[in-house]
């Protein structure tokens, strides 16, 4: 048993010597846990930020332009006054999400109550700001022209006064979310090629070959390599999590780091597992780069980290329960966004832990049946 | 320097080094039109380094090299006489393509040169007879045996009649009777084309004797250069592997005295090795054919054979790499078996080829084996030391094996399979590129070895003078143990002339008719090579030389010499291409269905302290609507934050007490509610939805209470939902889908081109030959961007049959923008190809380049108005933004082709763009 650790130990290193020496691949994972997760946070916005919205102005009254003024950042950029022959065209590029239709005489027509209406054209096909941010112009053309008619004395009447607050991300900060979910979409991607393309140049190369005559075991040379590459990358999105996410974009982390490190740690062993099937599944370096496209793209776009996991049709949600990356996600947004603990979280860790034991065991079982093929 | 200077090359001055280690310390030289030039010296003495640099494949530092009247440094010049040379690098079938066939080599090599079709078939038809390759014509290169590809790599070479032909240790690793055929196959071809200047560097000294002229090289300086005859003369020597000492500085000659092998004493001990009837079958095809044998313990024994005759698949079996298909092996006394740790510690290997890392230093890796093979930590130290000295590696032991010569990699290897004292030592050819003195110092280890420690040897090799020193032989012929003997016996029963004449008479035997498997293709009979004679490509006053084509016809020729080669390749590959054109249409089908921003059925709970006819009616707006989804009460206001935190609620409704009394009264009662704010989609959702259930239960009180619809709010708002009317997240994503998959998997395919072939050696063809690095870059690039567009088509027409999602707009714009787009897609991948040093970077880089630019930066989730800051950037400065634009125009809004004219054009820019900087980064020469 002492010796398969110490084995397992040696290898490792070598792992690590091998990979700090391309250099091109130091500067890729450097980038990908800084710059990569930076840029992701800051651009992604699943909430309303900066949405292009552009008016159409035909009352010039102090109510259409009390309506323009309250469109503002940081929920919309500060709207350009367009003219009606331009709405499509802009619409068209997608140049704006949103372009506001106000009739003319809108502010006489409210004071004499004759209920005038104010046209939202939405570019539909922006799914993620569409609905939401509809509702929120919907929301401030309302209270613009509330406090409009009480100044001219009349009175709006909804009976109840609803409070909504939101718990762990008081403000629905966006970034909060996408900030960590970059963290872990390039822990799932680097996982899977960085260990898989490993085994896959060591068959090519003819390394394992002669480890496999030395007293050493399939098994060990596997540990090795899990343990080495799943190290840098806790290592890496260890940094990307303190420095980059808390401190340069100062994202608070309501849950405890360590125990996401500590689950990150389970979720690398499943999906560096992976990464060796799919290098025992291919035959050649370029067979390998196209069969873990479907693989890892599948995993960071429908695993919940982009879209509402529960929006997926339930066959497709039973098939991703297959992905560990499922229950990372999960796993993941608990701890980070809502504090929870084990006592949460248990059962996603056990299903990682079990999925990356039956993807090492089909990795070893096709191990020699792979090194037969190779001759 | 006129072209008629009497020299074919000549070389002033020339140094060149690799980091700290000189490879040519100031060498001039000077050769005249049809001579037969040796090259001959020990590994790393600069050999190869000098025919590179005189072949232009290797970039000149300092002095000057003058080929075929020109120099060597100006591209122009290279361009020009690269017709007139032919290089062959050193290393078995190093410039070949293991997928395509012999012809197809052949042809590509013909195509190169601009070779119309009807001469490329009669040369290739000639060449193929000449070189004894007719019989298998389709074979792929990759399957051949060792002689077979370097007889294969000398028709390349030959296909363009060269003026100038270099070779590079063509022997080396090649069986004798393989070796024999190669030399009579350049002998001949000598004498049809005198005019030929061959320029051939060996570690084969007795093969060096059948040149003219030799030059011998040592710590790259020449030290002789003259007529074969005359150094022989001078140094009063019978060989030149003696003559070559002689010229050699004293404290760099090897020992001299003559190796003495003590007789082996008999002992009753079982045998180290057993084979008893081993068989393997790879298919239907029979490697290795009920061979058996026992070796003694301390005995050499030696395996000689022809190049894939099944020695190194017996070895494999005997290690327990291998299960065999049939027979037993034992191994010091036990059955092989893959999972006994403790026989294997008592065995050391050595494999064909080089299989130990690449990336770790010399001394790293021989730390690594003895760590393997559990050697005490407080003696490791000392252990590699003495290695290192041993096999005369420590002045490299902090270099990367990689940059060491073929020789120097073979000691290490041997040093690691020698590190842990083994007591059974199999290795396969380790001498082979290993020069006469360092092959000489081994033997004296393994005889050390053999003798005094009892080690047992199990060795296979090409040299017969090795095979002598062997205690016992087995020859082996296409899976079958020939013969089995000591190398006297063996010689005596043949006439006993010499052991190479017996072995090859025996291969003779073995291979007679009819004569199609291996390499001994039956051709060392006179009566046959007289009648190939009359085969040999002759230097035909060709007409058509110099071939002059208008430049751009010449060009073209080469980008499809390439995009043929490339699609010949892929095509082999059925797994690689099922891939490339299945993988987008599923992926497709699970994001048309998976990503969905549609959300339906918030799950929440209610606290309801009021427990009111009206809290209940209020309550109801949410329990009948589709958008939300209840779930139990819940007890407390605790238990709200606990039920958030752990994910199973979105949101928590919490109606105070005396909400009911209060609406009555009009007073405008609060009521909370409560978000899980972690994910911020959902939240915001659900906000919205609040919001509009509110304002639903208001106007419904209204008409309950008055009986008429309220003016509730003094402005009507009329989102007017533009495109996607049903609001359908597959709308808006199938388009963005496409754009994801056009240029991830089109670049995937790519961007292993160019660093493969750096990885695998083929890419000194490109460096040899006339055709230019954007040549090669195009015609590598063509056959993907077919695949591409292809894929396109079928995304298209499988998002319209399957998800409904058809395009609305001008499907010519699109088609036109999506062929440009793979274009730039596989020239990005290209030019990640050509930046990189490693497969696995280049897998990694345009993974997360394409993967993550085009799925957050480019409008595919988000929309692209609302980036900001350095995600802005990376979107404007990637095609899958503008593409983008172009899908989800025609498909959802219907844009004709002169709306997209500008994104057109940019997508362009970036190909072109992408096309530019990839040629710029692959220099068209090594160092």
């Amino acid at each position: 048993m002492w010796r398969w650790f110490e084995n397992v130990f040696h290898l490792g290193l070598k792992e690590i010597a091998s990979l700090s020496r391309d250099k091109v691949m130091v500067v890729l994972i450097i980038y990908v846990f800084t710059v990569a997760v930076y840029s992701e946070a800051t651009a992604m916005r699943t909430d309303v930020r900066n949405a292009g919205v552009a008016i159409v102005d035909a009352d010039h009254s102090t109510l259409s332009s009390r309506i323009k003024d309250a469109l503002q950042p940081p929920y919309f950029r500060t709207p350009r006054e367009i003219d009606r022959s331009e709405v499509d065209q802009l619409l068209d590029k997608g140049q704006y999400t949103f372009i506001l239709e106000i009739p003319p005489r809108l502010e006489a027509d409210l004071l004499a109550n004759r209920g005038p209406s104010i046209q939202i054209n939405v570019d539909a096909t922006a799914v993620t700001h569409a609905a939401v941010g509809t509702a929120y112009i919907q929301e401030i053309i309302m209270r613009e022209t509330a406090s409009f008619s009480k100044q001219r004395g009349a009175n709006p009447a909804v009976p109840i006064d609803p409070v909504i607050r939101a718990l762990f991300n008081q403000n629905l900060e966006a970034i909060r979310f996408s900030a960590s979910m970059g963290v872990i979409n390039n822990v799932t991607i680097l996982a899977i090629i960085l260990v898989g393309a490993a085994v896959m140049r060591e068959r090519e190369r003819g390394t394992i070959e002669h480890l496999l005559v030395m007293p050493v075991r399939p098994g060990e040379i596997l540990a090795a390599k899990i343990w080495a590459n799943s190290l840098i990358i806790l290592l890496a999105a260890g940094f990307s999590l303190h420095v980059v996410v808390h401190v340069a974009l100062q994202v608070p982390i309501v849950g405890s780091v360590e125990f996401f490190l500590a689950g990150t740690a389970v979720y690398l062993f499943a999906v560096t597992s992976l990464g060796i099937l799919l290098a025992t599944i291919a035959n050649s370096m370029p067979q390998f780069a196209l069969l873990s496209i479907p693989v890892f793209v599948v995993m960071f776009l429908l695993s919940g980290s982009f879209t509402p996991f529960e929006s997926m049709p339930t066959f497709l949600q039973d098939i991703m329960y297959v992905s560990p990356s499922t229950h990372f996600v999960r796993f993941a947004q608990s701890v980070l966004y809502r504090g929870a603990g084990v006592d949460v979280v248990w059962p996603d860790l056990a299903i990682m832990t079990a999925l990356g034991g039956v993807f090492l065991t089909a990795a070893l079982l096709r191990f020699r049946a792979m090194l037969l093929s190779q001759n | 320097m006129s072209a008629d200077d009497e020299s074919v090359v000549r070389i002033e001055a020339l140094h060149h080094r690799y980091d700290a280690t000189v490879a040519l310390d100031g060498v001039s030289l000077l050769i005249r039109p049809g001579s037969t030039v040796g090259l001959i010296g020990p590994d790393s003495v600069g050999k190869s380094t000098l025919l590179g640099l005189i072949a232009g494949v290797k970039r000149i530092q300092s002095g000057a090299v003058l080929v075929l009247g020109g120099d060597m440094a100006s591209r122009l010049h290279r361009d020009a006489v690269a017709p007139r040379i032919a290089y062959m690098p050193q290393g078995l079938g190093r410039n070949l393509y293991p997928m395509l066939s012999i012809v197809e080599n052949i042809d590509f090599f013909g195509r190169l040169y601009g070779q119309p079709e009807s001469e490329r078939r009669r040369r290739i038809a000639r060449l193929l007879t000449a070189t004894g390759l007719d019989p298998f014509p389709d074979r792929p290169a990759g399957k051949l045996s060792g002689g077979m590809k370097q007889k294969l790599g000398l028709c390349c070479a030959l296909v363009h009649d060269p003026d100038l032909l270099i070779l590079d240790e063509p022997t080396t690793g090649v069986d004798p009777l393989s070796r024999r055929q190669f030399w009579e196959l350049i002998a001949r071809i000598r004498t049809e084309r005198s005019g030929m200047t061959l320029l051939v560097a060996t570690a084969y000294m007795e093969e060096a004797e059948r040149f003219e002229h030799i030059v011998a090289i040592d710590e790259g300086r020449i030290i002789a250069d003259d007529e074969t005859a005359a150094i022989l003369a001078r140094t009063n020597a019978n060989t030149l592997e003696e003559a070559y000492i002689a010229l050699q500085r004293p404290e760099r000659r090897g020992d001299q005295t003559a190796l003495v092998i003590p007789h082996l004493t008999h002992s009753d001990a079982p045998a180290a090795i057993v084979a008893d009837n081993l068989t393997m079958r790879f298919g239907d095809f029979t490697a290795v054919d009920h061979v058996s044998f026992r070796i003694q313990r301390g005995e050499i024994f030696g395996f000689l054979g022809s190049n894939g005759c099944g020695k190194t698949t017996t070895m494999k079996m005997l290690t327990g790499l291998l299960p065999a298909s049939e027979g037993r092996g034992e191994l010091l006394g036990k059955p092989v078996d893959a999972r006994d740790i403790a026989t294997r510690m008592r065995v050391g290997y050595m494999s064909q080829s080089f299989s130990l890392y690449d990336e770790i230093s010399v001394r790293a890796n021989l730390k690594l084996h003895g760590q393997l093979f559990r050697i005490p930590a407080e003696e490791l130290d000392a252990r590699v030391k003495a290695a290192l000295a041993r096999f005369e590696l420590t002045s490299v032991a902090d270099a990367l094996p990689p940059t060491l010569p073929l020789g120097m990699r073979q000691r290490l290897q041997l040093a690691a399979a020698c590190l842990h004292r083994p007591e059974v030592l199999i290795l396969d050819e380790p001498t082979s590129g290993v020069d006469p003195a360092a092959r000489d110092r081994f033997w004296r280890l393994l005889v050390e070895m053999s003798r005094r420690d009892g080690v047992t040897i199990f060795i296979s090799t090409h040299f017969m003078n090795e095979a002598e020193r062997c205690d016992r032989l087995s020859l082996m012929h296409a899976g079958r143990v020939l013969a089995i003997g000591a190398p006297d016996e063996l010689r005596l029963s043949r006439g006993g002339r010499s052991l190479e004449d017996a072995f090859i008479s025996y291969l003779e035997e073995a291979a007679a008719p009819p004569a199609a498997h291996t390499t001994s293709a039956a051709s060392a009979s006179t009566d046959e090579a007289a009648r190939r004679t009359s085969g040999v490509p002759k230097s035909e006053p060709s007409p058509e030389r110099p071939r002059q084509h208008r430049p751009l016809t010449a060009s073209l020729q080469r980008i499809w010499a390439f995009a043929r080669r490339e699609a010949v390749e892929l095509s082999r590959d059925r797994i690689r291409l099922a891939f490339a054109l299945l993988g987008p249409l599923l992926l497709l089908v699970a994001f048309g269905y998976g990503i969905s921003f549609d959300i339906e059925g918030l799950r929440y709970a209610v606290i309801d302290r009021d427990q009111s006819l009206e809290s209940r009616l209020f309550l109801e707006q949410f329990s009948d609507s589709r958008y939300f989804a209840q779930r139990s009460p819940l007890a407390n206001e605790f238990d709200i934050d606990g039920r958030l935190r752990s994910g199973e609620l979105r949101f928590a409704i919490d109606i105070p007490p005396g909400f009911g009394r209060d609406l009555l009264q009009g007073r405008q009662p609060q009521i909370s509610f409560w978000l899980d704010g972690g994910n911020t989609f959902p939240a915001e959702t659900a906000r919205a939805y609040i919001q509009g259930a509110v304002l639903t239960y208001a106007a419904d009180r209204h008409r309950r209470l008055f009986g008429r619809d309220s003016r509730l709010l003094p402005i009507n708002v009329e989102p007017r939902f533009r495109y996607n009317q049903d609001f359908r997240s597959v709308f808006a994503i199938t388009p963005g889908t496409i754009m994801l998959l056009l240029v991830l998997f089109p670049a995937m395919l790519t961007a292993l081109g160019v660093v493969r072939e750096k990885e695998m050696g083929s890419i000194t063809n490109v460096y040899a030959s006339p055709a230019t690095v954007g040549e090669y870059l195009i015609g590598k690039q063509l056959p993907y961007i077919v695949i591409g567009f292809v894929s396109f088509i079928s995304l298209v027409v499988l998002a319209a049959t399957l998800l409904g999602v058809v395009p609305k707009g001008s499907m010519l714009a699109l088609s036109i923008a999506a062929l440009i787009y793979v274009f730039a897609a596989t020239a990005f991948g290209l030019l990640v190809s050509a930046f990189v040093s490693t497969q696995v970077a280049a897998i990694f880089g345009t993974a997360i380049l394409t993967a993550m630019t085009a799925a957050h930066y480019s409008g595919f989730l988000f929309p692209a108005s609302t980036l900001e800051g350095p995600g802005r950037v990376m979107g404007l400065s990637f095609p899958a933004l503008w593409f983008q634009t172009v899908s989800l125009g025609v498909f959802a809004k219907g844009l004709e082709a002169s709306a997209l004219i500008r994104e057109i054009a940019v997508l362009l820019g970036f190909g072109i763009l992408f096309l530019l900087l990839a040629r710029l980064s692959v220099r068209k020469q090594g160092v």
